[in-house]
């Protein structure tokens, strides 16, 4: 009984966590699934989202959450442009020259944050990311639910999106097949655009909701940019329920890890059982 | 003339002399083609001959190094082929090539993409729900779980979803039964009463020299013989390469 109800918080927790890990993986894996670029910077941007709404926070005093209603236009059009003015030219290169691009861009960010931000550790902090609940058994901060119930919100509405407007067709119909996408007079190039836009929009939602769970620093995006890789590697590239599943698994896997084999072994259990997944099914659970 | 309505255009396209690379390779050499409105043109010619390669060429997917491409007497040849769409060439492409995993609503929408489409998107589709009324009782499954000749019909309704006034057909009967095509080639006679003009694709000469008013005959990359069906069946060449004769 006490076992079980020892295990009730690393359970839920897992769980809750991994909605974090989906919504940071969500981007990621939309824009491999569409434009076929391994986003490396991926992380960094997420982490961009995370210094705005400290800015927000720390000098405008605007809520993070709230302020996600600037952050997320903003990342938006940094999206639109990278993809725009960098990655559809590297792209008529080769795929690797994408591969190169966004590392670049990796680095940029990165330096950048150190110079403004310095090299410490920054939070969000909020009077309600501090809080907590309990249910009998069960004790799990207030921020873990939030970060839950923004990616069921989240990936509700990119479902939608994508299977209801003109736009959200035209990224499913270019992810499946690229010349044909061109004789329906989809402009590619314009969506793939678009599709690297809607994932800096999600990933300011990411950055926020990772800033109020955990501290971040200005090299913190390779860590979550890896986290990320494993989910969609868990869940399949491209699938947003895949994304889910996958980021529940990665989520369960750390925190039962951490109970079972200590706080230092939680990231190793996590990265083998991907290791596991990667070996049996190469295309992850939802993979096509 | 006293009508204040535009008299029809002769040519409704016109191809002059273009030559065409892929990679290093010249696929096309100094073809030319003329289509009025209204007309049903074949292309004819074995695998490897440029058929495919004109067409893509004529959608805008790869650009003549040299000659012209117009349409409606605009020169078309250095355009996307979004915005040739948009001008009203559709290509329906050959092996169908439905997108898998959309629905066959789904498909069909993404057919009227482009913005002068979308206004008429609900008169295109109740035209090819009538062509095609087995797309209607498809239209919420995924494309990738109907039959071949199911999947051409939907590319072909697809493909009139954008409105077009020229439809560019690349082997439309490749891979499907006889009575099947014959159902295809009917529907197109009807589309083409409908007031679109069509070029179409095909390796099986017989068929071709029956289904179209004209036709043209490419080897290697050139145009050999182009002319009335009715002539090019009598002619020597065309017997003895193509009728065993």
């Amino acid at each position: 009984m006490t076992v079980l109800a020892d295990l009730a918080t690393p359970v839920v927790m897992g769980i809750l966590l991994g909605g974090l890990y989906a919504v940071i993986a969500l981007g990621l894996s939309l824009v491999f699934g569409v434009v076929k670029e391994i986003n490396i910077a991926h992380g960094d941007l997420v982490i961009l989202g995370s210094y705005f709404g400290y800015v927000a926070l720390t000098v405008l005093g605007i809520d993070p959450i709230l302020s996600l209603l600037i952050g997320m236009p903003l990342l938006f059009g940094i999206g639109f442009a990278i993809q725009k003015y960098l990655l559809n030219r590297a792209f008529k290169i080769s795929m690797d020259a994408t591969l190169i691009v966004a590392f670049g861009i990796s680095i940029i960010l990165q330096n950048t944050y150190q110079l403004i931000w310095t090299p410490y550790a920054r939070g969000l902090t909020t009077p309600y990311s501090v809080e907590s609940l309990s249910a009998g058994p069960i004790h799990i901060p207030l921020v873990y639910l939030l970060d839950f119930l923004v990616a069921i919100v989240v990936m509700v509405f990119l479902h939608e999106f994508l299977k209801r407007t003109y736009l959200g067709r035209a990224i499913r119909a270019a992810a499946q097949d690229r010349k044909t996408a061109h004789l329906m007079g989809i402009n590619t190039d314009r969506v793939y655009a678009f599709t690297f836009a809607i994932a800096m929009a999600l990933a300011a939602i990411a950055g926020v909701f990772l800033g109020l769970t955990f501290s971040f620093t200005p090299v913190s995006g390779m860590s979550f940019l890896i986290i990320a890789l494993g989910v969609v590697v868990l869940g399949g590239m491209g699938s947003i329920v895949g994304t889910f599943v996958g980021g529940v698994a990665f989520g369960l896997a750390q925190t039962l890890g951490g109970y079972f084999f200590g706080v230092a072994a939680q990231m190793l259990v996590a990265y083998i059982m991907v290791l596991v997944v990667l070996a049996l099914i190469p295309r992850g659970i939802f993979g096509r | 003339m006293a009508s204040s309505q535009k008299m029809p255009k002769e040519t409704l396209l016109k191809v002059s002399h273009i030559d065409v690379f892929q990679g290093s390779f010249q696929a096309l050499w100094d073809v030319s083609l003329t289509i009025k409105p209204g007309e049903i043109v074949a292309i004819i010619g074995a695998n490897g001959s440029g058929k495919s390669t004109l067409l893509d060429t004529i959608s805008g997917l790869v650009h003549p190094t040299k000659g012209s491409i117009e349409f409606e007497g605009k020169n078309i040849s250095a355009l996307e082929p979004f915005h040739i769409v948009d001008l009203g060439i559709s290509q329906v492409p050959e092996g169908r090539r439905v997108f898998p995993d959309l629905t066959v609503l789904e498909n069909l929408i993404i057919g009227s993409y482009t913005r002068k489409a979308r206004s008429k998107r609900e008169q295109n589709l109740q035209r090819a729900y009538q062509l095609f009324p087995v797309l209607e009782e498809r239209k919420s499954q995924p494309a990738k779980t109907l039959s071949g000749g199911e999947q051409q019909m939907l590319a072909l309704g697809r493909g009139l979803m954008s409105d077009p006034k020229l439809v560019l057909l690349d082997e439309m009967s490749l891979g499907l039964a006889p009575i099947l095509i014959n159902e295809l080639y009917r529907i197109l006679r009807e589309i083409r009463d409908r007031g679109i003009t069509i070029l179409f694709v095909e390796q099986n000469v017989r068929r071709s020299l029956t289904e179209a008013d004209r036709a043209y005959i490419m080897e290697v990359g050139r145009v050999v013989l182009s002319g009335d069906v009715a002539k090019l069946r009598e002619e020597e060449k065309v017997k003895k390469a193509y009728f065993g004769a």
